[in-house]
């Protein structure tokens, strides 16, 4: 027995049993022989499958991990915890059970990834140390021998080794033992040798001298970027995705990635999309090599201009979209399009700022308020029942009173999409109070059966 | 008494000395010859920055202020990038103020800061018809920035304001670089002979305009098509275009 899911451990299956004594405990199992080779190319795979979605900097950790670098990459996923959740998601999506961890280093985020308490953990910066310290002693990446020899010793868990003096450890057990520790409690890096794909267009340019000034990356920058968009023509390619990976002498790796709404092959952009992102790289000592690939290409085929005099072309803002997504996220940019639905908060939904005209709008019979409140905001109100507006409500500790109303628009819950919605009703009113200001409240519930709603009001938007 | 040349050349020297000759002036005229005529420009001069703020309780939820942007925005050409902090604009009223939803483009920056360079950004781009954010604080050397990117692409820049706290407000008395500055505060609707609440009114104030004197209108909301409309009772009204009281400050 070489592995078990949950499924195999309820059956009472463990790792490391002879395979008649699972035959005996499960009828009809089949057994597969374990194929160590295919199990790395699939790895690999999958790897490569994250390079494309996720991060510049990626590596298989076999047996059984994949090790992300996720700096200079995170932003246009919305930021870590972000990144990490869709990550877990989309990989359970395919019906991968993954468990993942963020930390200073790679033998941390290894550590917490594998024994840690609380799956997609995210370590503060500087804390490793004190996070790995409860893990046991496996979680160490030594070699099984060292594991058992110093369980015999007594130690558990990794803070046991951490609060031990270091020179007799070494002594006894070799450098392996020291190396790990630091590299788990986040003391020394550990450089990533990042998975490149063979079919990958990529431009190198390594420096007979370290650079390291903003200005002289932005330049090497303007010169990878025009080598990239000549290649990416011979192919007729355009980018959807680059990743400028800067090589330290220290031999750690920086990383940008930026990411474009339409393909693209025009090396002013490029370069100026990348130059943005120049105050997130860090050249300490300085960098050797600069690396510029584009890690997701699309077809791009030369597009005729209508240049007629009657017609009156769009400007083309793809540009100025790809800047600003690369700064605050894909997901902070978007356009709004209707869905038809008559709960006020469920009638919007985010479409990519660059996709295709949907023409749609919303039904425009009955007034909407300019501003709607996030949560529906409960109010006072003295109001005849069942159907007239309120004469008067209290909002945020203010009295006011209604001098028109305008309503009641009825809106039912949407019974046939959920069912704690079935009797669910809301009745809207426009009121106007003595000063003129205008707001959107609602009753939920009909005014008569308990069953619709408990009768409370909100307030739920204000008009212009 | 000086001929009036030379007051002219001096003019000319003036524009020169400020570099708004770099482009010829478009306007965005409001349709309505009482508001246009106290603008000297006989519009809202496209390529300029310019603040909307709610008056009241509009200075924290800006209700008004976004619908009053919203038909100016409606009334230009090309896509609209609208700046936000908090996402609470409920679009289908910006529809129904004339900015249809395919024309939007909404960018949420986490805070002020990263609002006013996806603001400049926009200003600088030149391929949009009108660009919107929401801001609190509008420092005079961001209203510069943002005014000189407007200046040199032609789009028309609104800064909406909108406070936290309406303590926070006074900050609109505070002297910025934008070309106009206007208050939107929201009066009873129209009456309508039945029970009910007719088209909105609004107090618009002009409080700032380069070269020109503040005004306030008592108008109707926008249309569907972003235009707002004098209320049917003060057309006729004598006085109205010469009228108007003066604010000092917000």
């Amino acid at each position: 027995m070489l592995a078990a899911d949950a499924a195999a451990r309820a059956a009472g299956l463990r790792v490391g049993m002879p395979a008649t004594k699972a035959q005996a405990l499960v009828r009809d199992l089949v057994i597969q022989d374990a194929d160590p080779a295919a199990d790395a190319e699939a790895l690999d795979r999958l790897a490569l499958w994250m390079l494309q979605r996720f991060a510049p900097i990626i590596a298989a950790d076999p047996p059984n991990g994949i090790v992300i670098d996720s700096t200079g990459a995170d932003h246009l996923h919305g930021g870590e915890a972000v990144m990490l959740a869709t990550l877990v998601e989309k990989l359970a999506g395919v019906g991968l059970r993954a468990r993942a961890a963020i930390a200073d280093t790679w033998g941390a985020a290894h550590a917490l990834a594998r024994f840690g308490a609380r799956p997609g953990y995210i370590s503060e910066p500087g804390k490793a140390a004190s996070d790995v310290a409860p893990l046991p002693i496996a979680a160490l990446r030594l070699a099984p021998e060292l594991v058992d020899s110093l369980r015999v010793l007594g130690f558990e868990h990794i803070g046991d080794l951490l609060a031990e003096p270091r020179a007799p450890l070494t002594l006894r057990f070799g450098p392996e033992l020291g190396r790990r520790l630091d590299q788990a409690s986040g003391q020394i890096a550990e450089p990533i040798d990042p998975i490149r794909p063979e079919e990958l267009i990529e431009m190198r340019r390594a420096f007979a001298e370290p650079i390291g000034a903003a200005e002289t990356i932005a330049r090497y920058i303007g010169k990878l970027a025009a080598q990239l968009c000549a290649s990416l023509e011979d192919k007729g390619l355009g980018a959807r995705r680059l990743d400028l990976i800067c090589h330290r002498v220290d031999s750690r790796a920086q990383a940008v990635r930026v990411g474009t709404g339409l393909p693209l092959r025009d090396a002013t952009r490029m370069t100026r999309l990348l130059c943005d992102k120049i105050e997130t790289i860090d050249p300490g000592f300085g960098i050797e090599v600069m690396t510029l690939a584009a890690i997701a290409t699309e077809p791009l085929a030369p597009k005729q201009v209508v240049s007629s005099l009657v017609e009156e072309t769009e400007p083309d803002v793809s540009g100025l979209i790809d800047l600003l997504a690369n700064r605050v996220g894909e997901r902070n940019l978007y356009r709004l399009a209707p869905v038809a639905s008559d709960v006020p908060e469920r009638t919007m939904r985010h479409i990519p700022a660059l996709a295709p005209e949907t023409r749609a709008e919303w039904p425009g019979h009955w007034p909407r308020p300019s501003r709607l409140l996030a949560h529906p905001e409960p109010i006072e109100t003295i109001a005849l029942l069942p159907d007239h507006p309120p004469a008067s409500f209290t909002w945020r500790g203010v009295r006011r009173r209604v001098k028109r109303a305008d309503g009641p628009e009825r809106v039912f819950g949407e019974w046939w999409k959920r069912d704690p919605e079935l009797a669910a009703v809301r009745d809207y009113f426009q009121v106007e109070d003595d000063a003129g200001e205008r707001y959107w409240v609602y009753r939920a519930g009909d005014g008569e059966d308990p069953l619709t709603g408990s009768q409370r009001w909100f307030l739920h938007g204000i008009f212009g | 008494m000086r001929p009036p040349s030379a007051l002219e050349a001096l003019r000319v020297q003036v524009r020169q000395i400020e570099g708004r000759d770099r482009r010829a002036t478009t306007v965005l005229p409001f349709g309505i010859a009482a508001v246009d005529s106290r603008l000297p420009a006989g519009g809202l001069p496209c390529g300029a920055l310019h603040e909307v703020a709610g008056g009241g309780n509009g200075a924290i939820d800006g209700a008004a202020a976004a619908l009053f942007t919203a038909g100016i925005a409606a009334r230009t050409r090309g896509k609209v990038l609208w700046c936000l902090t908090r996402p609470d604009l409920f679009a289908p009223a910006l529809s129904q103020a004339g900015l249809k939803s395919d024309r939007v483009i909404y960018v949420e920056g986490g805070d002020e800061k990263t609002v006013l360079a996806c603001f400049e950004e926009g200003l600088r781009h030149g391929g949009l018809g009108a660009v919107v954010a929401e801001v609190a604080r509008l420092p005079m050397s961001a209203s510069r920035r943002l005014q000189l990117a407007a200046e040199g692409s032609g789009a028309i820049g609104i800064a909406l304001r909108r406070w936290r706290r309406q303590t926070e407000a006074s900050d609109f008395g505070q002297p910025t670089a934008a070309t106009t500055r206007w208050r939107v505060s929201p009066l009873p609707s129209t009456p309508l002979p039945v029970p009910g609440v007719g088209r909105a009114r609004w107090l618009v104030e002009l409080i700032r305009c380069r070269a020109g004197e503040s005004a306030d209108f008592e108008l109707e909301a926008c249309d569907d098509k972003g235009h707002l409309r004098l209320p049917p009772d003060l057309v006729h009204r004598p006085g109205q275009a010469e009228g108007g009281r003066y604010s000092a400050s917000a």
